[in-house]
Parts: C-alpha cells; structure tokens; sequence
C-alpha cells in the first residue's frame, strides 16, 4: 500500500511537471517570442549574477568556517617534520587557485549577465581571436605552474630520501590483511628479520618471520590493539608489507601515506616532532575540543584529552575497509626506549622451545647462554653459602647436549654450559664434583646403563682438557633408575634425559 | 529572420551543393523499410545516436540511484533502510531485535562499484561520445553517413550486450563486483578476497570488454568517417569545434582501450587459468597462494594507461558540445579557433603519459613521479586556454541565455572550479595528503561528472530539435539547469573540506575513527543535495520523453540560427540526410556577426572580396 501511495505522488508529481511546462509554453505564445526571450534573458542573467555572489560568499564563508578542523589549519597542525611543507605547498597552491577561481568566475557570470540580449537590435561583437591576450594567458599560467611544479618536487624528493647504511633511523614494519594491521619493531639489534608469506601460520605466526634469520629472533610484534608507540624527533622508516590485497598505511595527522603491496614492500620516512601529549595540548586551546569526550558524561574528559593519532587504510581492500584502526602514540625518545626494551620479543614467548622452533637443540642464543650462565652461578652459590639444608646438592646441566641416540657430547652447544662450570671450579678451588648420567627407559636398561655411563664420562674428558683438576672430579652413570618424572610422555621422558652436577664436598 | 531565407538554402546546396549521386543507387534504404530496421538494427546514425542516448539515460538513472542509496547509508547511518528491503533484499540486513535495517557494507562497496563504472564506462563514455559522435560527425561535416553504417549498428549492440551482462551481474545472490571501479588486483582476482570477486567480477570483466569491442566499432568508424567523408570544402581547419573533440576523442580510445583490455585478458587469466600476472606473495583465507612473481603494480599502469586518457574520452566531446552551443547562443564567433583545436590536440597528447599522477602512492619508484608531476600540470595551460577562450568568447556578446547556454555556462563554471583542484592533486607532494580522500571524489565528479554531464545536457537541449524535430520544453529545462547546478555544487563544494580533513574516501561508515567523524552535518547535507539532484534529473528525463512528443514543434530548418550544416537537413530526417545535393562548404563554422550578417551559415559562399575563414 506504502508503494502503491508513493508511485501514486510520483506520477502525481511527473503530471504537475508535465503541466508546468505546457503552461509555460502557453504564456510564452500569449506574451510573443521577442518579449519571452527578453524577460527570460533579463531574469536568467539576474540569476547567473545572484547565483555567483552568493556561491563567492558562501565557498569563503564556509571555508573558513571548517577550517579548524583540516589538516593544516587550526589546530590540526602537522605532528610530523614533513607535514609543515606540505601544508605550506597546499596554501601556496591555494592561494593562486583561489585568486583564479574567484577572477573566471565572475568574469563568466558577469559577462553572461552583461552581454545577455536584450533588444532585438542588440548585435555581437566579431572578436574571433588576439594573439596578444592569448599568449598572456598562455605564458602566465605556464609561469605559475612552473614555481608549483619546482615547489612541490623539491619538497617531495625530500620526502623520499636515500637512507645509507650509517643511518640513525628507526625501522619499523606495518603488514595490512583483511582487515587489519600487524606491526613489527627490531628488538635491540635494530634490524627486522626476513619473512616469507610461505612460513605464515595463523596460530603461531601470523605475519610469516623467518625464524631461522637471527635478525628475527628478537623482534618485536605488537598485540592487535596494543598502541603503536613511537619516539619523537626520531627519523621513522616504515616498510610497508600486505598479506592478502592491497592497501594503504595512512597516517592523517602525519601526512603519511603509502600503499601496502602484496609482494613488493614499500615504505615512508618521516620524523614525528609532537608527542600525543604535546599534541593535545595543542587542541586544548580550541573550544570545540574543550567540550566532553562522550556527551552523555558531561563531567567526563574533554575531548582533547582522548585525542588519540590514528591509523587508517586507504586503499580498498573489501568490505571491512573502513573498519583498520589503530592507535599510534608518540612519547619522548627516553619513554620510548625504555618501553621497547620492556616488549618481549615474540620468538621468546611465543616460539622458542615448541616443536616449530627452527633452533631447537642447534643454536643457543646469547641472552639464554647469559641467562643460563646466572642460573649455574647461583645454583651453585646458593649451594656453598646454604646453611639450613634445604638447597638441593643436585644441578641439572641444562644446557649440555649429546648427538641423538649416542654418547658424543655436542660441544658447539654444550661448551658454553661447561666452560661456565670450569670458571666457576676456578673460583671454588675446593669444590668437588660428581658428573652423574640419567636416561629415560626406552631401550633396555642394560644399554641405557652404559649410555649413561659414557655420556658421564664424556662431559668429565671435556672438563679434564679445561685443565680441571682430575682430583675434584668422578663420573658416573646412573641408567634409568632415577627418573625425575613419569616416562610414560614425552615431555617426561625428555625431562629424564640428563646430565647432572652432584657436589660432594664445599 | 536572418539575410538568407529557408528558400534560397535550398537553391544554393541544389545549385552549388556537390552531386555524390547517392540517391540514384537507393542503397540502404532497404534497411530502413520495416520498425525493426528503422528502430532496433538501424544503421542510420541518427538513430543510433538515439539509441546511445535513450540507453546512456537509462543507466544514468541506474547509476544515480545507486548514489542515493549509497548516500543515505553516509548521510543517515542511523536511520533504518527497511523500505528498500522489497528492492534490494538480503543485502539490506535487518536487526532482529530493533528492526532497523541496515546497507550490508558489501553491497555498499558493489553500489559504490557499479555507480562508478556505470557512469564512467556506460553514461559519459557511451552516452555522451556515443550519441553526439554518431549524430554530429556526419551532419557536421556534410556526410550520408558514418563510412561503415554496420560496424556502427554494431558498435551500439555491442555496448547493449555489455549493459546486460553488467545488469545480470546486479541480480547475482554473491553480488556484483564490489572492489571498486577500478579493479585493483589482487582483490579483482581472487574471489577469496570479496564476494563481489567471484562470479560479479567475471561478469564485470566480460561486460567491459565487450564494451572495449564496442568503443573500438565506433571509434574507427568516426576516425575513418571525418578523414574521408567531408563534403567538398569541409577542409579540417573548417570543422565545428565538436568534430575536431570527437576525433581527438576516438583517437585517444583507440590507443588506449586495447591496453585496457590487454589488461583485463591478463585479469582474466590470473582469475581462470592459474597465471601471476598481478599477485605475488599472497597469504589469503588460511592459504598461501602458489602465485608468485607478478606484480599488482603492472595492472594499475595498464588500467590507467586507459584510465587518463579515458578522463578526456570523457570531457573532450563535452568541451567540443559546449564551445558550439556557447557560439551559437553568444551569437559570436568562438575565441581562438585554433587555440581551441591546438589545445584539444595538446591535451589528447599529453593525456598519455600522465597516467601514473593516479599512482604516486601506489608504490611506484619516487624519482618516476618527478616526470608525472610535470606533464600532469602541464595540461593545466591549454585546460586555462580553453578557459580564458570560453569566457572570451561570452565578451561582447548578444546572448541568449536560454537552457543549452546555461548549461554550456555551467560548464565552464565546473570545468574551473574542478580543473583548480587537479593543480592541488596533480603535485606530487600534495597528493601524500589528498590521495584517496574526499578530496579527489570531489574533484573528479566535478571536473570530469557534473562538468561532462552539463556539457551532455548543453548538447542535449541545444541538438534535440535535429534528433526530433521538436523543442524541450525551456521551462522545465531552467528548472534542471538550476536544480542541477545548486545541488552539484552542494553535495560535491563540502567534500573538499571533508577531503582536507583527511576522510578517505570508499569509507561505509566514518564513525570507527575519530579523525573521522566529524562530519556528520555536512554528510547529512550532502545527501539531501544528492536525493534532491536526483528528482532534479527525473524532471529532464520527463522533459525529454514528452517533448519527443509532444514537445513544440520545429518550424523552421535553423532554429538557433547557426552556421553548421546539419541545420540545412530537412526538418524531417531522411535516410542520407540530404535529399539532393550534399551542401558545398565556403567557411569556417563560426561566422557570427560578421560584417553585419547576424550569421551566415557555412555553404554560403564567399562575396566579393570578403575574407573566409580566420
């Protein structure tokens, strides 16, 4: 019925337009060609006049009624270094479009007023051309563009640098999918690792690092709604990767801008010089931020004090384009390297360890040789300084590996563990200790018995060529007989699997 | 009237005109005998440029439509779209609970797709070059005909199969394409990325390169028709200004379309047969792709290798239309003949190699644009020559301001105001800023939509007395001009500011970012302009069918009084166009006011002494 009443007032209205113009045409006929044309031109020409002042007025009115709130005016100034030139090459251009725009368009309404017929003896000028006013207004616009052309590439060549190698910038790595953004920092070496869209794995590594590059193994991936801190005044290189389709790193309050290519990483280098803090002040000042943030909190903060930077796609990449956000944060360089150093590298906590870690059993990394070596020291310490019987006299070597399924220490790796053990017998000269085997009990135990008895044997030799004293050292094998744990998984039967330190005598 | 009256016309074409003895052979005319193949597979060019104009309507209706929609979700995100629900169906997703309905944001993204391509391939490409090439080229120049009747006949069905295909792909349950008009891989090519890329895209692709197929047809055929078919004294420099645009413009489509279509071949393998033209390292719905070694890059240099020069397919009939409409009604002769045709030629050239000004932030090598830049703005002096030759051509002038003329007026007044914005965009360094924001949606529709559409209108109004022999009615066509040109500026004069506040465009709602949604009055007031442009528009296709009917009869041959000589064609339009003799042409066309002759059309010879041409 809706339907039926709304197609009924659209005919409705189609005969109303219909009438409309039979009757003009009537009162056209009745008042004579010459007349008609004669008051059509006079109110038309009115019309054109009209309409032009008031598009002039209301085109500067309400420019500078929203100017506060472009990029560039107000208080949205530019919070990167860039950003200010760019602003200052959009005003340039401004202003001669803008004395352009206004000098045609009331040339042409004016004229389109003033020559409109009137009288039937009115007659046209014959002006077909003047080689004079068309050079001039060949040659002015060609001088004008020219110094808006030099402008605007001097400035965008700076934009685009060529970093060297001894450069002092930041690297950081964004990665667009559907539909949002992962973000990548270099842990303390500086450097992002390789990836490879072939490693992704959705559960344990989303963005597809190559965890066998050891420029990876400390890098740092940001949680999805973890805040994007950067440092002020600090040169920022983005490279700019996508996993699925195309989009684009856009950062409004920074005037940055780029896509993010499937197979072809870009990047933008820019310097942030406001703070998120500094940046809200700024807006403090206006009184369209000083109202609250949420208007059903009028008590609330204001709304310069949740100005947040924003990340953005801009570049469509389906239907939850408009839905990318992220949170960016600047702070000063100190806060900046202080809460760097508190992100734990993703490789870590997530990777190290689990079954998909590359360098299970054939790397040590120099924080787990640090951290490993500590360990040792203090166990030890704790041992010796132990008055009250609780420590245990039993240290797990836990970082001496043997080849699988034999007796051969692996001294790549395990010589880190023991060359530590023989520093600390140096620092302990009355230290004595019993190197003591354990296997689990696959196989049978009179196998594992002679297992545990040269893998014993072997990590003593190792010690005895480091010049330890043979006196302070035995060996032993102990098979399978005193597991830590049950045998019966996996996790326990490599829990069982180990070389101990027993101390016999302080 | 004027010095020279219908009768004399007549004697001067039958005892000056040139005999080409077309009449003797009656050939063609065996086509025209029955409704089918006068109406539908007509090879007569004046029909077919009534079919191209009638369909071009029809799509624009569609495509404004779709704008209204899409609007309404922008302006009033709020605000519930359940009435619609019998139109668009699931793709309206209604909430249980408080039973508002909602744009489902996939079909948004296939409505803001389909409007793009619909008016940019079907509207301003077909219906604007389509209808006024095929009407004007031969009756401008003093031509039976197109020189292959057929290949023309062709080229409109063409297009047709091109608008049902793309139609059928809007009734699909997944949907149409919905990855915007430009088809960026590799979300165009992997029907994993949106349910618009699966079958809508197929079709899509298939529906544009028949149209490709379509604009060739018709394109060689206006090329080979104004090289060959001129009447006899119809030397280039003497052609109507429209005549050099759509040659210019048909050069420009038949270099640029097959490398669109090259484009969209190596689109269709990358979807169908497994190849990696565009998509390299792509991990997408749980998968890794074994697509390597492309780059989505080449597809947007091939896309736009067309697409720049398609803007000027786009605008160069429209600038021709108007430069005539704008003679005729000033009663003046244009400013700068030659300029006007140095600087079409200018800009067509230049057209093809700016294109990568679309790709500054595609990640194209930096150093790359610092050429770009330079030959983008370089086409801002012949664009202000033509500007400043406009306006001249107003000066001292004796104008009727009747509705072609104001719509040639409102042309240039957008021309301005869009061109202006293209400087801003044009610079590399301030395209960082504006790319991708409202900014460049306002420029582009205004420069090169309202501004195509007034030049479409101007050429529509001024030409619908040779198309059927009858007036629009003034009245309702004054309503339009206003109606349009104060809602055109009113939706599309705010986006600048949105732009400048950073709002990236193809955005379904504004309001999951901060920096983003603030606008929510101007949205609102941009849509209220749209929905009233829209029922503006509906006002014109009214005018238009009822004026091929019932409009004001034609009663004279040369209602405007102007030079060209498709006003010496009988008011009744015959097969061949002329009944006898093709008229001789003496003259340039724009001999206005010249040495007190109110006009003096083109086959008018020469008197004593008098100095032809300019």
């Amino acid at each position: 019925m809706t339907y039926l009443i709304a197609f009924a007032i659209i005919f409705l209205l189609a005969v109303v337009v219909i009438q409309i113009g039979k009757l003009s045409e009537l009162s056209a006929r009745i008042r004579g060609e010459e007349a008609e044309e004669r008051s059509v031109n006079n109110t038309q020409g009115m019309a054109l006049v009209a309409f032009m002042v008031v598009f002039l007025i209301a085109c500067v009115w309400s420019a500078w009624a929203y100017k506060d709130q472009m990029l560039g005016y107000g208080p949205l100034t530019s919070a990167s270094a860039h950003g200010f030139e760019l602003d200052h090459i959009f005003n340039v251009t401004l202003f001669f479009t803008g004395i352009v725009f206004i000098i045609t368009h009331i040339l042409l309404f004016w004229y389109s007023y003033k020559y409109r017929k009137v009288n039937n003896t009115d007659k046209a000028m014959f002006f077909a051309h003047d080689t004079k006013l068309e050079m001039i207004w060949t040659v002015v616009p060609a001088v004008v563009m020219t110094y808006l052309v030099a402008n605007g590439l001097i400035a965008w060549n700076n934009i685009f640098p060529t970093l060297g190698p001894d450069s002092k910038h930041i690297e950081i790595e964004a990665t667009g999918y559907q539909f949002a953004w992962d973000i990548r920092y270099p842990g303390a070496d500086g450097k992002l690792g390789n990836k490879d869209f072939r490693l992704i794995d959705p559960a344990n590594n989303s963005l597809g690092v190559d965890w066998k590059d050891e420029a990876s193994v400390d890098d740092i991936i940001l949680g999805g709604s973890d805040k994007i801190v950067l440092p002020k005044d600090s040169t920022i290189k983005v490279r700019i990767t996508a996993k699925d389709v195309l989009h684009n790193f856009y950062l409004p309050h920074f005037r940055v801008k780029m896509d993010a290519v499937p197979g072809l990483p870009t990047s933008f280098i820019f310097t942030p010089v406001k703070t998120t803090k500094e940046f809200r002040e700024q807006l403090s000042k206006f009184p369209e931020w000083q109202v609250p943030a949420d208007p059903a909190d009028p008590t609330g903060p204001k709304k310069w004090e949740t100005f947040e930077y924003e990340l953005a796609c801009a570049e469509l990449c389906g239907k939850g384009h408009y839905s990318m956000r992220r949170i960016v944060e600047v702070v000063e360089r100190e806060e900046f390297d202080t809460w760097l150093a508190s992100q734990k590298p993703f490789y870590v906590t997530n990777i190290r360890g689990k079954e998909y870690d590359p360098w299970a059993g054939k790397k040590l990394f120099p924080f787990e040789i640090k951290a490993r070596a500590n360990e040792l020291k203090s166990d030890i310490a704790n041992y010796l300084s132990d008055t009250t019987g609780t420590a245990s006299r039993n240290i797990q070597l836990k970082h001496v590996f043997y080849a699988t399924g034999s007796a051969d220490l692996n001294s790549d790796l395990s010589k880190y563990e023991l060359d530590h053990l023989v520093e600390l017998m140096a620092k302990y000269p009355s230290l004595k200790v019993e190197l003591a085997g354990h296997t689990d009990n696959v196989g049978d135990a009179a196998s594992n018995q002679v297992l545990s008895n040269s893998r014993a044997g072997n990590v003593l030799s190792y010690l005895l060529s480091k010049g330890v004293n043979s006196g302070r050292l035995s060996a032993k094998g102990y098979g399978q007989d005193q597991p830590l744990e049950s045998n019966d998984s996996a996790e326990g039967r490599q829990a069982n699997r180990r070389t101990e330190l027993r101390i016999i005598s302080k | 009237m004027a010095n020279v009256t219908f009768h004399e016309e007549d004697v001067l074409i039958k005892e000056q005109g040139f005999n080409d003895h077309f009449h003797e052979h009656h050939h063609g005319d065996k086509y025209q005998t029955n409704f089918i193949f006068h109406y539908i597979f007509s090879m007569d060019h004046k029909i077919i440029a009534r079919q191209f104009l009638i369909t071009g309507i029809i799509w624009a209706i569609i495509g404004a439509a779709m704008s209204v929609i899409f609007r309404l979700q922008l302006g009033f995100p709020e605000e519930s779209l359940t009435w619609i629900k019998p139109f668009l169906g699931k793709w309206i997703v209604v909430d249980p609970t408080t039973g508002i309905g909602k744009l489902a944001p996939e079909f948004y993204y296939a409505l803001v797709t389909m409007h793009g391509t619909i008016i940019v391939f079907f509207v301003l490409t077909a219906g604007l070059s389509g209808t006024f090439s095929n009407l004007l080229i031969p009756l401008q120049i003093g031509a039976r005909d197109m020189a292959s009747p057929f290949m023309n006949m062709l080229s409109y069905w063409f297009f047709f199969l091109a608008g049902i295909v793309m139609f059928y792909s809007l009734f699909l349950s997944t949907g149409p394409f919905s990855g915007g008009w430009v088809a960026y891989p590799p979300l165009s090519a992997l029907p994993q990325a949106s349910s618009g890329s699966g079958t809508g895209m197929t079709l899509w692709l298939v529906s544009l390169v028949l149209f490709v197929v379509s604009v060739l047809l018709g394109g060689i055929n206006y090329i080979t028709t104004i090289l060959n078919l001129r009447t006899k004294g119809m030397s280039l420099w003497r052609m109507p200004l429209p005549i050099w645009a759509f040659f210019v413009t048909a050069i420009l489509g038949l270099l640029s379309f097959p490398v669109l279509a090259s484009g969209f071949f190596m689109l269709i393998f990358d979807r169908s047969l497994g190849t990696s033209f565009f998509l390299s390292d792509i991990f997408i719905a749980g998968q890794a792709l074994d697509r390597v070694g492309g780059s989505p890059i080449l597809y947007q240099h091939l896309f736009w290798f067309l697409g720049h020069p398609e803007v000027y397919i786009i605008i160069l009939p429209a600038m021709g239309l108007v430069s005539e409409v704008m003679s005729v009604h000033s009663r003046k002769p244009i400013f700068g003949y030659r300029a006007m045709v140095y600087s079409i030629m200018a800009i067509g050239f230049l057209s093809f190699i700016v294109w990568a000004h679309h790709m500054f932030m595609a990640g194209i090598n930096p150093f790359i644009a610092n050429f770009f830049v330079v030959f983008t703005l370089i086409i801002a002096v012949p664009s202000a020559v033509k500007v400043f030759n406009w306006i001249t051509t107003l000066y001292g002038g004796n104008i009727r301001l009747n509705t072609p003329m104001l719509f040639a007026i409102g042309f240039v007044s957008m021309f301005i105001s869009g061109g202006l914005t293209g400087i801003f965009l044009g610079n590399s360094a301030i395209d960082i800023v504006m790319h991708d924001t409202y900014f460049v949606v306002a420029h582009f529709h205004i420069v090169m939509g309202v501004a195509a559409f007034f030049g479409m209108f101007a050429g529509v109004y001024h030409w619908f007395p040779k198309m059927y022999g009858r007036f629009m009615n003034e009245t309702l066509g004054k309503i339009h001009f206003w109606g349009t040109m104060i809602s055109a500026y009113a939706i599309f004069w705010p986006m600048h500011y949105i732009g400048m506040a950073g709002v990236p465009r193809r955005y379904y709602s504004f309001d999951t970012f901060d920096a983003f949604k603030h606008f929510t009055d101007l949205n609102k007031f941009i849509t209220i302009f749209a929905i009233v442009a829209f029922f503006v528009q509906l006002i014109f296709v009214i005018n238009f069918f009822y004026s091929i009917w019932y409009g004001k009869k034609m009663k004279t041959k040369n209602p405007w009084e102007a030079n060209t000589v498709e006003w010496t064609t009988p008011i009744e339009p015959i097969h061949g166009n002329w009944p006898g003799n093709l008229p001789t042409v003496h003259r340039w066309a724009y001999d206005y006011n010249k040495d007190e002759r109110e006009f003096v059309q083109q086959h008018v010879p020469l008197k004593d002494g008098e100095v032809g041409d300019h």
